[in-house]
């Protein structure tokens, strides 16, 4: 009998009603842990041929899982797990999903509905606790509500601006038998995302543009959501506008392009901070305007008009005051903004355009120096050793966060969207991991490598295991210095160099990894990188690279937190009062 | 500046705490919210007083229409020629001999009722806007208020503009 037949013949419980409706959702891999009140989900998961279930090891590396599979996929990660404990470690995973907008839906269980209240057992007010910290969540209270919540779940997980969203499931809604259906159509009246932006909003900001001596374009991680990319290096390139992209849109924009700057913002490139701090029209697209790239908000883009898509009203004029708004999604603003220009009445000074990218181009002659030059292994070598591997490989990178992460972001030349899996407005250490076996699941057909940082990949290097179970070949370079390296710049510049805490110590990643059964190889001298990385690659299962680094070394550029993005230091030997 | 906004809002669970953690987490203030359901029950109505710059209700505004559960969301025009505000009150006022007489006065002047009455206290209902009962609590206050009660706003626009379900 075909699950079909069973809705229209029988009566069906919650839990099997659960998996009938994420089958008409086409999800067919969950990220999960099972646990007292989800029991029933997992006896129907028992003999389900249609969802395969990825154990993990700790619920919080299930969601970053998740989401590194919805950020290679384009699909929403879906996460199951049980109530109290295995609620409240989804938290972390469902914030940073939410600061970066990719879609999720958290399948948490709950209590039943009778002892809702009471403190019972692994009880937990796990719609109270995320309801600051996802885009929207539900408490089933009545099981004919069952597929309307999930259908509507993965509606507003998916559209408009992504996000997680977070459904409680009690225990006795899974076991109570009703008929199922599976709803059509979404009726949510408050919920209408805008996705045709105005077009005179539209015509407008060209028009901008054009006009513009000193035109600058941001592109954010809202490039990727919309899939836009294609659109706006097209724009770039017929306006002949320079790109600099944020942490979240890397790899929306070519960086061997002539017209792209990199990153600008804290780490960026400093002449993308620059560029965007003399530009007189900024075009942003996608992108909230964070404190990490805004630097010192009263100074930023000070004389420059700012015209700034994106698809959520709410990040519109929240940090930087915008002179052309338009609300709506960037591929269908871009496609505007192009047919309208291809009707050849918008005309660009090419001179004026030619004398901005010279400007700079003088400006790239000034890059960040090194802070120590001893002979021990650097961890930018390392880093640009994986790149030279990698690079032809369409491999996908993720990473923790820390230094390891802006150097990668730095050296590693992204060309596609979706490359770079990093944790941007949250800044979760131990996100990457997690993430890059969700990305491995996610397609099995890339190279994956994590890179970490010593201490990042100590918080959630417990799902070894569940890459061994999996056979998820991933492959993680620690960039290990001995240091909670960031933190350690901070204090080594701000704090008298007292290096209060940040010392971290690591097990023996060699002999660890032989205890996981997997390949451990230790690097520290630059002429074996090469081989270990090859070594690696060719390995087939995860492998740890454990890259013993100089700990002193700094990233550059650097605009510290507070001063405009214009003050940058290059290098140890500034105080870093700025240009 | 104050500012009244009218929220129309789904009359789910959780709704009214999304409303006031919204302006928790952001940091921004209330100082008066009502809420009830509307003529139709699925709905409930919430009127909010805040305080803040342009900027600032503007934020607001958008992020109380993120919420998924928000249907609509209004600033209400702050002349009264445009909207109209009430506030209820109930207050217990301290009411020995002297000055029982000066109480039934005020009370009549405001067109104040008064609902309770005991050897020592006098307790008023009145309505009006927030000059008004800003002004009755300021006649009150010395002659000695014992409890205030007060409803928060709630506010109206006139004639013919509807805040109605069409978002």
């Amino acid at each position: 009998m075909t699950a079909e037949q069973i809705c229209k013949t029988e009566k069906m419980n919650g839990a099997r009603m659960f998996l009938e409706c994420l089958r008409k959702e086409g999800v067919d891999k969950i990220f999960g842990y099972p646990g007292g009140v989800i029991l029933h989900i997992y006896d129907e998961l028992y003999n389900c041929d249609f969802i395969k279930h990825y154990l993990v090891r700790h619920e919080q590396a299930a969601v970053h899982a998740a989401e590194g599979y919805a950020r290679v996929s384009g699909k929403p990660g879906v996460v199951l797990v049980t109530s109290g404990p295995g609620a409240c470690n989804t938290i972390t995973g469902i914030a940073n999903a939410y600061y970066d907008s990719y879609p999720l839906v958290v399948f948490t269980g709950q209590v039943d509905s009778k002892l809702i209240g009471n403190d019972a057992f692994q009880e937990s007010d796990i719609v109270g606790i995320t309801r600051t910290c996802c885009k929207h969540n539900y408490l089933v209270k009545n099981i004919s509500d069952l597929p309307r919540v999930i259908k509507e779940s993965f509606h507003i997980a998916k559209t408009g601006r992504p996000g997680p969203v977070v459904v409680s499931l009690p225990k006795d809604i899974l076991t109570c038998k009703t008929d199922f259906e599976y709803p059509d159509k979404i009726n949510l009246p408050g919920y209408n995302p805008t996705y045709e932006g105005h077009p005179i909003q539209c015509r407008r900001a060209l028009k901008k543009l054009c006009e513009a001596q000193r035109p600058v374009i941001i592109s954010g991680g809202g490039v990727i959501h919309s899939d836009a990319w294609k659109e706006l290096r097209e724009l770039a390139r017929r306006l002949n506008i320079p790109v600099a992209t944020t942490l979240m849109g890397i790899g929306t924009f070519p960086q061997d392009d002539k017209l792209s700057l990199g990153m600008l913002g804290m780490h960026g490139n400093y002449w993308a901070n620059l560029a965007v701090s003399n530009c007189d029209v900024l075009f942003a697209v996608g992108t909230r305007f964070n404190d990490r790239i805004t630097g010192c908000l009263k100074r930023f883009c000070k004389d420059a008009e700012v015209i700034h898509v994106d698809i959520d009203p709410c990040s519109i004029s929240k940090n930087v005051h915008v002179d052309i708004p338009i609300v709506g999604d960037a591929k269908n603003v871009i496609n505007v903004m192009l047919n309208e220009y291809n009707t050849g009445k918008y005309l660009y000074n090419e001179e004026l355009r030619k004398l901005w990218c010279s400007q700079i181009d003088s400006w790239k002659e000034k890059r960040a120096i090194r802070a120590v030059e001893n002979g021990i292994m650097s961890p930018q070598t390392v880093i640009e050793h994986i790149y030279q591997k990698t690079k032809d490989k369409n491999a996908i990178i993720a990473t923790e966060v820390g230094q390891h992460q802006m150097w990668t972001a730095q050296l590693y030349k992204f060309n596609q969207p979706r490359q770079l899996i990093t944790s941007g407005g949250l800044g979760t250490m131990g996100f990457g991991f997690p993430a890059a076996m969700g990305a491995q699941i996610a397609d099995r057909s890339r190279l994956v490598f994590n890179i970490a940082g010593d201490g990042s990949i100590q918080m959630n290097i417990q799902e070894l295991m569940t890459c061994v179970d999996y056979k998820i070949p991933i492959k993680i370079a620690v960039i290990n210095n001995g240091y909670l390296g960031m933190v350690r710049q901070w204090q080594e510049k701000l704090f008298d160099k007292h290096y209060s805490q940040t010392n971290i110590t690591s097990p023996d990643y060699v002999k660890l990894a032989d205890a996981y059964g997997i390949l451990g190889i230790r690097v520290t001298k630059e002429e074996d990188i090469d081989t270990a990385l090859d070594k690696a690659i060719a390995f087939d299962g995860p492998v740890i690279i454990d890259f013993v680094v100089e700990p002193f070394e700094m990233v550059y550029p650097w605009v510290l937190a507070g001063k405009p993005l214009n003050e940058v230091i290059l290098s140890n030997n500034e105080a870093g009062a700025g240009d | 500046m104050k500012h009244t906004i009218s929220v129309l809002v789904k009359n789910e669970a959780g709704i009214l705490s999304s409303v006031c953690d919204l302006f928790s987490t952001r940091g921004y203030n209330i100082e008066s919210l009502t809420v009830a359901a509307t003529i139709d029950s699925v709905f409930s109505r919430i009127t909010i007083v805040t305080n803040g710059d342009d900027v600032v209700i503007e934020q607001i505004c958008k992020q109380l229409n993120r919420l998924i559960n928000t249907i609509k969301v209004v600033e209400l025009p702050k002349s009264a020629d445009k909207c109209i505000d009430r506030e209820l009150i109930l207050c217990k006022v301290s009411a020995k001999d002297d000055v029982r007489s000066e109480i039934l006065r005020i009370s009549e002047i405001f067109g104040a009722k008064i609902i309770d009455v005991s050897p020592d206290t006098y307790t008023l209902e009145y309505s009006g806007d927030n000059r008004q009962v800003m002004a009755l609590i300021a006649l009150l206050r010395p002659i000695g208020i014992k409890e205030l009660v007060r409803s928060g706003m709630v506010a109206i626009t006139r004639e013919n503009q509807f805040i109605n379900l069409s978002k």
